[in-house]
C-alpha cells in the first residue's frame, strides 16, 4: 500500500464496515475518510475493540464492590488484597489467531495480557490458560494443542512468570475454533496504580519497546469476523512474539514507574498504535497528535496506514510529564529498549496525525469511542434442553471410573503443564493439578488463589444456567484452597452475534453471569468478549471463561486435593441428587449429550462454601471441590494426588450407584479430616442446614498392602492403576 | 559470607537466588549488571536461571561473551567460587569454565517437574552439608539441560569426583550423558546444575532440599 489508495465502496467493504457505517463515519468527519482514517476507523469500531454487540448487556453486569478500586474499562481490573497490596488481572483471548498460527497465536496471547498487566504498575506473578481443541480425531487437532501449549511455554517461560494453573478441554464443536483463553495475575502497591488517561496539554507521547513492522495489521478485524477456508491465508495477520524484548519492556517500565515521570500508559495491543492513542487521549478528555517519522520502525517504507494499524508485539505508549524525558530514556537505553518521543497531548481532542509532513487522519477523539456503533442485535432465546435421560443402570461403576479417568476432558494434563515453569519466582505454594493455584504475595504470608473455569456442554444445554455454573465453580475452586473469592475476569467467547439464537445465547449467558456474580458477591472487574466464533457456519459452544481470584490471609491455612493420611474421614459437603443431565459420564459412556444442564442454587452455594472455608480456617487441609465427572471422579483423583486409597460406604440401592457415584449435582464438596473430628463437623453442617455426610475413610489396602480405591459397589482397584490410567492419554495421544 | 547475583537481560531466577540467599546467609546479595565489568568482592557469585539474552542464540552463548562474564572468570580463577543455576550452568559452558555442553532435551520439550537427585559426591562445598548418596528433589525447569560430553571428558568427570548430582536412575528428565545433573571444574570451586535448589529452601514451596547448598557454603565461607 505504497501509493495512496482510494476509498471505495469494495474498499470500505473489506474493512468490515456495513454502509450505516460508512455513512456515519462521513457525517462524523464532515467529509469522506482518508485511507488512514478508515483503516483507524474499522479496527476501532470492530467488535473486538467497540464491543459493539454487546455493550448494552455488559453494562448490566455487577463490576463493583468495596474492594474493587478499577472495574472494566482499564487496561486491567484491580481489587485491594490488603496491608496496601493490589491485585490487577485479566483474561484475554487469542482465539483466531491461535488456530491460523498455534505457536506464535497462543504466545503473542500470553504477551499481550502481561503487558495489560504491567501497564497499570503491576509485575505478574501468575498466568492461567484455558484451551479448548476441536475432538481429538479431528486432523488439525494434535498440531493446535503442540503449537499452543509450546507457545504458551516459550513465551512465559521467557518473561519467568510462573504459568500456574489453566483448563485443557476437547470438543468438537472448536474442531474449526479453538479457544485460546490467557489470564495474567499481578501485584502492585496501592499507592503505585497507574491508568490510561493522557490528561492536560502539551505533555510528551513516548513510544517504547520494540519497533513497528508489519506483522497483525489488522488483527482486530480478523479477530470480529467468521472464519472461512481463506483463513489460512491470513496467516500474516498474525502477531510474532519476542519474549526476551517483553521481559526488558517489563523491567523498564517498573523501572521508569519508581520514578513519578509518568502521567498515563497503555500498551499497544489490539489495533496498536491507533487504539492505544486515540483511547488515551479519549480517557484523559486531551487530544492528541503524533508524528509517524518519529516511530521506531523495522522495516523500511513503512505507510501511515501499517504504521497505525500494526499489531507489533512489546510496545507500550506513555504520557510523560513534560521535561522528564531525558530521565525516561535513560532507564530505557539501559534496557536496550527503543524510545522515541512521537507527539504531544493536545486540548484539541482530535487525534491528527502526520507523515512525512502531511496529515494523513485528523478526527474527533470520540468518534472513535462514544460515536462507535452499538447495536441492539434481534436475539431469540432458545429453549434450555430438559428431558429425562436414559442410562444402563447395571454397567459397573469400577469399570466406568477407569474408562472415565482416560477421557480427553478428564485426564491428566500433566503434558501440558510439564511444558511450563509453575515454579520460578519461588512462590508458588499450591501447583498445578489442584482445584485453584495459590501463589503467595511475595514477602508475606498472604496468597492469590486463582484458577479459571467454564463448562461449556451446561451452557450449550442452558446458557443461563450455564453461565452461573462457571461463576460458580471458580468461586468453588478458590473455596476449596481455602481463599475468599474477591473478583471475576472473562472472556465470553461466543458465535455470531448477527445470527438472534447465537445473540440469544450471549444475553441468557450474561443475565446467567450478572446473577451468579451478584449473590456470591464476586464482581467482574476485567475481561473481554470474543465472538464471531464459527467456522462454515458452525459455531462453538457457548464458552464464557471465567477467571476468577480470591486471597487467603495465611497461606500455612491453605487445603490440597490430595489424601494425607490413612484413616481420614471423608466428609460429603451439599446435596447428591444424581444428576446425570450433560454430565460427562451420559457423554463418555452412553454417548448422549442430552438432558438439563445442572441448575445451581446461588444461596445454597454461598452458604456451602463459606461453611467449608470456615473449615479450612480451623484446620482442614484436604479438600476438593465435585465437578466434571462427579464424586467418583473426586474421589479417585484425591487418592491419586495423594498416593492413598480409600473405602466407600453408602447406604443406597446398586441402581443408584451411577447417578450417585458419577452425578454432577453442584455445590459440592469432599474433605478428609482425622476420623475423630468428622462428628464435630457434620454436626456444624447440620446445625447450618447444610446437607452433609460421612462417606468413608482414607487409608484402604489390599492384602499386599497396596493403596485401593473401593467400597460400595466398588471392587477394589489400585490407585496405581488408576494414576496409570490416569496418565496415559494425553502423553500417548501426543505421539500421534 | 558475601555474595553477588549476576542480572543479565531476562535472567528470572535472580530474585529466587537472591532471596534464598538471604534467608540462609542473612546478608543481602549484590545484584550485578551484565554489562558492568567488575565483580564486587564476594565469596560467592550466582549465575542465575532465565533466558539470558533471550537464548536465541545457544542458551547462554551471548551471556557468554559479556563484559561481566569476563570479570566472573577472572575471580573464579582467583579460587572465589561460583555457582550456576540451570541458564548459568548453561553460561558456564559457554565460557568453558566448565567442559561439555547443554543441548536440547532429548524429548524436544521444555519440562518443568519436581526432580528426584541423588548426591554423589560430598567433597565440595557446594554438597558437603549433604549425605554421600542422598535422594534429594529440586524442581528442573528447562527445555535444553541434556548434558553432552565426549567419553573421555564424562570419564574424567567422574574419576576426579567431578560429578556431584545425578538424576536419580530411569527418572533422566533430559537425556543427559550419565544422568548428569551437576559438575564441578576441576579446581572444585565452581559448580553447574540444571536443578533449582533455591526454590526448594521454603517449606511451603514443596520441600527445603536446596538449602543445604547454601548452609554448606555458609558453613565453607563464614
Amino acid at each position: 500500500m505504497n501509493a495512496p489508495v482510494a476509498v471505495t465502496p469494495e474498499v470500505v467493504k473489506d474493512h468490515g464496515l456495513n454502509d450505516a457505517e460508512y455513512a456515519r463515519i462521513v457525517e462524523l468527519l464532515g467529509r469522506a475518510p482518508t485511507i488512514v482514517e478508515l483503516g483507524i476507523f474499522s479496527v476501532m469500531w470492530s467488535e473486538h475493540c467497540s464491543y459493539k454487540s454487546t455493550r448494552v448487556h455488559l453494562k448490566k453486569l455487577p463490576t463493583s464492590a468495596p474492594w474493587v478500586i478499577q472495574g472494566p474499562g482499564e487496561n486491567a481490573g484491580i481489587i485491594d488484597v490488603g496491608d496496601g497490596d493490589v491485585c490487577v488481572f485479566k483474561m484475554e483471548s487469542h482465539n483466531h489467531p491461535s488456530f491460523i498460527e498455534p505457536f506464535q497465536g497462543a504466545a503473542t496471547g500470553v504477551g499481550g495480557i502481561m503487558r495489560d498487566v504491567f501497564t497499570m504498575g503491576a509485575r505478574p506473578v501468575a498466568s492461567l490458560d484455558s484451551l479448548r481443541f476441536g475432538e481429538p480425531s479431528h486432523p488439525k487437532t494434535r498440531h493446535l494443542v503442540a503449537g499452543v501449549v509450546s507457545g504458551i511455554g516459550s513465551y512465559g517461560n521467557c518473561m519467568g512468570i510462573p504459568t500456574v494453573a489453566g483448563e485443557t478441554n476437547f470438543h468438537k464443536s472448536y474442531n474449526g475454533n479453538i479457544l485460546v483463553n490467557a489470564m495474567c495475575v499481578g501485584l502492585a502497591k496501592a499507592d503505585k496504580i497507574f491508568y490510561s488517561a493522557a490528561k492536560g496539554a502539551g505533555n510528551p507521547v513516548v513510544y517504547v519497546g520494540s519497533k513497528t513492522g508489519r506483522d497483525g495489521i489488522h488483527g482486530a478485524t480478523m479477530a470480529s469476523a467468521e472464519f472461512n477456508e481463506d483463513s489460512e491465508e491470513k496467516r500474516p495477520t498474525v502477531q510474532v512474539g519476542d519474549p526476551f524484548a517483553e521481559k526488558l519492556v517489563l523491567e523498564a517500565c517498573l523501572e521508569l514507574m519508581e520514578t513519578d515521570t509518568i502521567i498515563a500508559i497503555q500498551d499497544m495491543g489490539a489495533a496498536g498504535l491507533t487504539s492505544s492513542s486515540s483511547e488515551m487521549a479519549d480517557k484523559g478528555g486531551s487530544g492528541i497528535e503524533i508524528d509517524l517519522d518519529k516511530v521506531p520502525q523495522r522495516e523500511t517504507n513503512l505507510t501511515a496506514y501499517e504504521m497505525m494499524l500494526s499489531e507489533s508485539q512489546e510496545r507500550m505508549l506513555a504520557v510523560l510529564k513534560p521535561g522528564r524525558e531525558a530521565e525516561a530514556e535513560r532507564i530505557f537505553k539501559k534496557w536496550e529498549l527503543d524510545f522515541s518521543v512521537i507527539g504531544y497531548t493536545t486540548d484539541t481532542h482530535r487525534m491528527v496525525v502526520r507523515h512525512k509532513g502531511e496529515i494523513v487522519a485528523d478526527m474527533p477523539v470520540t468518534a472513535l469511542s462514544d460515536a462507535a456503533p452499538i447495536y441492539e442485535r434481534p436475539y431469540v432465546k432458545r429453549k434450555p434442553m430438559s428431558g429425562k435421560i436414559s442410562f444402563e443402570a447395571s454397567r459397573p461403576v469400577m469399570e466406568s471410573l477407569l474408562r472415565l479417568l482416560s477421557t480427553p476432558d478428564l485426564c491428566s494434563k500433566r503434558w501440558v503443564w510439564e511444558q511450563y515453569d509453575y515454579t520460578v519466582m519461588a512462590d508458588s505454594v499450591q501447583q498445578p493439578g489442584g482445584d485453584a493455584a495459590v501463589v503467595r504475595i511475595h514477602n508475606t504470608n498472604k496468597g492469590l488463589a486463582c484458577c479459571t473455569d467454564v463448562t461449556p456442554r451446561y451452557c450449550k444445554a442452558n446458557p443461563f444456567e450455564g453461565a452461573k455454573q462457571a461463576v460458580a465453580e471458580a468461586w468453588r475452586n478458590i473455596t476449596a484452597v481455602g481463599g475468599k473469592p474477591l473478583a471475576v475476569t472473562d472472556c465470553l467467547n461466543f458465535s455470531n452475534p448477527e445470527k438472534p439464537e447465537a445473540m440469544g445465547e450471549i444475553v441468557a449467558g450474561l443475565e446467567g453471569l450478572g446473577e451468579a456474580c451478584r449473590v456470591l458477591e464476586f464482581p467482574i472487574v476485567s475481561g473481554n468478549c470474543s465472538l464471531y466464533n464459527e467456522t462454515q457456519g458452525e459455531g462453538i459452544l457457548p464458552t464464557p471463561t471465567i477467571g476468577g481470584v480470591g486471597l487467603l490471609k495465611d497461606v500455612h491455612k491453605m487445603a490440597t486435593v490430595a489424601f494425607k493420611r490413612d484413616g481420614d474421614a471423608i466428609l460429603l459437603i451439599g446435596a447428591t441428587k444424581g444428576h446425570l443431565g450433560q454430565s460427562i459420564y451420559l457423554r463418555e459412556i452412553e454417548g448422549l449429550e442430552e438432558g438439563a444442564a445442572p441448575p445451581v442454587d446461588l444461596k445454597l452455594e454461598k452458604k456451602t462454601g463459606d461453611f467449608v472455608r470456615a473449615q479450612i480456617e480451623a484446620g482442614a487441609d484436604t479438600v476438593h471441590d465435585i465437578a466434571d465427572g462427579g464424586l467418583l471422579v473426586a474421589v479417585a483423583e484425591m487418592a491419586m494426588a495423594g498416593g492413598i486409597g480409600a473405602v466407600l460406604r453408602g447406604q443406597f440401592e446398586a441402581d443408584k450407584f451411577i447417578p450417585f457415584y458419577f452425578g454432577e449435582d453442584q455445590g459440592r464438596y469432599l474433605m478428609a479430616v482425622p476420623a475423630d473430628k468428622a462428628d464435630a463437623i457434620l454436626a456444624k453442617a447440620k446445625k447450618a442446614d447444610l446437607a452433609a455426610r460421612h462417606l468413608g475413610f482414607t487409608g484402604a489396602k489390599n492384602d499386599k498392602g497396596e493403596a485401593v480405591l473401593t467400597g460400595v459397589g466398588l471392587p477394589p482397584v489400585t490407585v496405581t492403576a488408576l494414576k496409570a490410567t490416569h496418565e496415559a492419554w494425553l502423553p500417548e495421544y501426543m505421539k500421534g | 559470607m558475601k555474595s553477588a547475583v549476576v542480572v543479565f537481560p531476562a535472567s528470572n531466577c535472580d530474585r529466587d537466588a537472591a532471596v534464598a540467599l538471604e534467608q540462609i546467609t542473612g546478608q543481602k546479595p549484590v545484584m550485578v549488571w551484565h554489562a558492568d565489568s567488575e565483580v564486587p568482592d564476594v565469596d560467592l557469585i550466582v549465575l542465575p536461571g532465565g533466558f539470558s539474552y533471550g537464548d536465541y542464540l545457544r542458551c547462554g552463548a551471548m551471556a557468554g561473551q559479556s563484559n561481566i562474564m569476563r570479570a566472573v572468570k577472572e575471580k573464579s580463577e582467583q579460587g572465589v567460587r561460583v555457582l550456576g543455576i540451570c541458564n548459568g550452568f548453561q553460561v558456564l559452558t559457554e565460557t568453558h569454565m566448565l567442559p561439555g555442553v547443554l543441548i536440547r532435551n532429548a524429548g524436544l520439550k521444555f519440562v518443568c517437574r519436581p526432580q528426584p537427585l541423588d548426591v554423589v559426591e560430598t567433597q565440595s562445598v557446594f554438597t558437603c552439608k549433604y549425605a554421600a548418596g542422598q535422594r534429594v528433589v529440586f524442581p528442573v525447569a528447562h527445555g535444553e539441560g541434556n548434558y553432552f560430553a565426549d567419553d573421555e571428558t564424562l570419564d574424567r568427570l567422574e574419576g576426579e569426583g567431578r560429578v556431584v548430582f545425578k538424576y536419580a536412575p530411569g527418572e533422566n528428565p533430559n537425556g543427559s550423558a550419565r544422568d548428569i545433573a551437576g559438575i564441578l571444574n576441576e579446581k572444585r570451586n565452581v559448580l553447574g546444575l540444571m536443578p533449582h535448589p533455591e526454590r526448594v529452601c521454603d517449606p511451603l514451596l514443596g520441600g527445603t532440599d536446596g538449602r543445604a547448598v547454601f548452609e554448606g557454603l555458609l558453613e565453607a565461607l563464614g
